[in-house]
């Protein structure tokens, strides 16, 4: 029986400041065979331990196809988060996974897609952007909205104007406060919907961000004519072992670490947004 | 049924000296610190002979007939679990040497087989639940593995027991090597598995009288006749869930200490949190896992949010999972009827009590 539980070692290969809080590590298991067999799904997350500290769980945002590093984009907020932001090139972690289930991307072939974003730079929905954009043949139309607080919460502008630029691929970026130099609307992400004709019938969403943002979003859209299993949203919960025995990630009869992350909204629509679960 | 045959109460130290001539570490109940729990035992002196014990919410007392019986007492606070589901263990240890590099070395248990006496039906029922939950889990499984199961079917059910209404007990039905019924005159012994067969054929036994068997009936009858406790219905899924605003959670929530003995004395519940342990000289750090419980304020914590910060809301968490999504996880109820989460609460919180409570609303609404 494999351990579950057992970390395997990576090394630092290079680490990117994103924003004042927010880095990117990219990494690569110190054993080849072991980075060379590792498969993984936009979506899918990893824990990544810190010597004497702890682990902790973080999305894989590089392409499954890029063989050379996997890279995890992390927000300095909590006690390991704040460790692993210390830490410089060469650097080794322990890591396990990769874990949970990803975005819908065989359902999605051929589809229109629409991602909606809250917060800073939601990893997992970058994950599933950059998968889309390299295979961008096999999907309909692109939108992207993207919400943030205040506009200078937004990392990764550079891309977010790359990405406007592919075919048939439209972003749209809102922020409640704004800055002179801010690029989009002023206002909550779902008030970006009002700029976006979407075919409900042939179009997959997926949402990532605060729940409050995403159940404002599925309402708009359930409004708007999308049928509920077309939706899909990343979960955020204390995942804790990632493998579904540890209990504390559960929304109901839910592991979010097994389950999900990403789930089929009618799936966890029952309790989301119900408090305290 | 299985094929019954009858050990003389005078002969009872013959099935210990065998386990323990087959090379088994012998675990039984035994009385400690007024409760009756799980320990070593070498004779059956160690074994709680003419102990009765007297349960109710937030109450145990443990009392001395005088009689021969040896298992004439429902459950103390221990299940199995510590067993299998070990209270707090190491997972793994990792070398750190100059260079920064990490070596990563598993702490995987290697346990003597052990022969547990006197398992209680509810008790079996948790253990498959657990079983399945930690299916993929090397720790649990290993610990499983080396278990000999000797169980006894309940003759005296505690006021708080409720397994007749969960469908678990009084009698254990599966999931073990050997069951005994404890009669007067010594007990009707049946195996369960193959190794069970071994061992009985290993003992000089008698063949089970009409009269053992129909003592034996009349005993389970009994033991399920006195219990009076409860749950409305087996799936009680979308009853609770229609329920999570009714005004008896406030109530709960006032009244409960959120100190989590609750789901210590659980045999099902299955949280447990990871530790980090580094040794001070830099080189070597330890990670374990311990119990867990949901009535932790640090269990439904996520980047600077504690999702469940009343106590309301953990008592609401616990009873809608153990009654309710349970179901959806392991196709049936996470609760066993075993009644010790009544017995043990500090301030004597009936979850029957409770359940029908909340759950009547919901019938007449």
């Amino acid at each position: 029986m494999d351990n579950p539980y057992l970390p395997r070692e990576v090394e630092v290969i290079e680490r990117i400041q994103e924003s004042p809080d927010t880095f990117t590590l990219r990494l690569r298991f110190t054993d080849p065979s072991q980075h060379a067999s590792y498969r993984y799904a936009p979506g899918q997350f990893n824990m990544l331990y810190l010597y004497g500290v702890g682990e902790v769980p973080i999305s894989i945002v590089s392409d499954i196809e890029d063989v050379h590093m996997l890279d995890h984009t992390i927000r300095a907020v909590g006690r390991v988060t704040k460790a692993l932001a210390t830490l410089k090139t060469g650097a080794r972690l322990g890591i396990r996974g990769p874990l949970g289930q990803g975005w819908p991307l065989r359902q999605a072939q051929g589809q229109d897609v629409l991602i909606v974003t809250g917060g800073l730079g939601c990893a997992p929905s970058v994950s599933v952007i950059r998968h889309i954009l390299r295979r961008r043949g096999q999907f309909g139309h692109l939108t992207i909205l993207q919400g943030v607080k205040h506009s200078n919460d937004l990392i990764w502008r550079d891309q977010y104007t790359t990405w406007a630029k592919q075919p048939d691929t439209q972003v749209l970026l809102a922020a409640d406060v704004t800055t002179a130099d801010w690029i989009g609307q002023q206002g909550l992400v779902t008030t970006l919907l009002d700029d976006v004709n979407l075919a409900a019938t042939r179009t997959i969403v997926m949402l990532c961000g605060p729940e409050p943002m995403m159940i404002a979003t599925i309402e708009r859209l359930l409004a708007d004519g999308i049928p509920p299993t077309q939706i899909w949203l990343s979960m955020e919960r204390n995942m804790q072992c990632g493998v579904g025995h540890c209990g504390h990630c559960q929304i109901g009869p839910l592991f979010v670490c097994r389950d999900g992350p990403v789930f089929n909204y009618p799936t966890v629509a029952p309790l989301l947004g119900v408090r305290g679960f | 049924m299985q094929t019954q045959q009858f050990l003389p109460r005078s002969q009872f130290s013959s099935l210990l000296n065998a386990l323990q001539s087959s090379g088994y570490r012998c675990i039984g109940p035994t009385v400690r610190d007024g409760a009756i729990v799980y320990t070593d035992v070498e004779t059956t002196a160690d074994f709680p002979k003419g102990f009765r014990d007297r349960q109710a919410p937030g109450d145990y007392h443990l009392e001395n007939t005088g009689d021969d019986r040896l298992f004439a007492w429902a459950n103390g606070p221990q299940a199995l679990k510590p067993l299998t589901f070990a209270p707090a263990e190491p997972l793994w240890r990792v070398a750190r040497d100059s260079s920064g590099a990490l070596a990563f070395t598993p702490f995987l248990p290697e346990p003597a087989p052990t022969a547990v006496f006197g398992v209680r039906a509810c008790d079996l029922a948790a253990l498959q639940i657990q079983t399945q939950h930690f299916q993929d889990d090397p720790y649990f499984q290993a610990r499983r593995a080396s278990l000999f199961l000797i169980a006894i079917h309940c003759s005296h059910p505690a006021a708080t027991c409720f397994c007749a209404a969960t469908g678990d007990g009084p009698n254990a039905d599966t999931g073990f090597d050997l069951a005994l019924h404890e009669l007067d005159s010594g007990f009707l012994i049946s195996a369960g598995s193959e190794t069970g067969e071994q061992l009985l054929a290993s003992l000089s036994l008698q063949a089970a009288t009409a009269s053992h068997q129909q003592q034996a009936v009349v005993q389970s009858e009994q033991a399920r006749a006195v219990q009076t406790r409860s749950l409305p219905g087996h799936d009680l899924t979308t009853a609770l869930f229609a329920q999570l605003e009714h005004p008896r959670w406030q109530a709960l929530g006032e009244r409960c200490l959120s100190c989590g003995n609750c789901t210590a004395v659980c045999p099902t519940c299955f949280c447990h949190a990871q530790t980090e342990h580094p040794k001070l000289d830099g080189e070597a750090s330890l990670h374990t896992r311990q119990w867990d419980s949901c009535f932790t304020s640090g269990h439904s914590y996520i980047h600077g949010i504690t999702l469940r910060s009343d106590t309301a809301s953990r008592y609401r968490q616990w009873l809608t999972h153990k009654l309710g999504s349970w179901q959806a996880q392991f196709g049936r109820s996470g609760c066993v009827g075993c009644g010790r989460c009544i017995t043990w609460c500090p301030v004597g919180i009936d979850l029957t009590e409770e359940v029908a409570q909340i759950c009547e609303q919901a019938a007449d609404g």
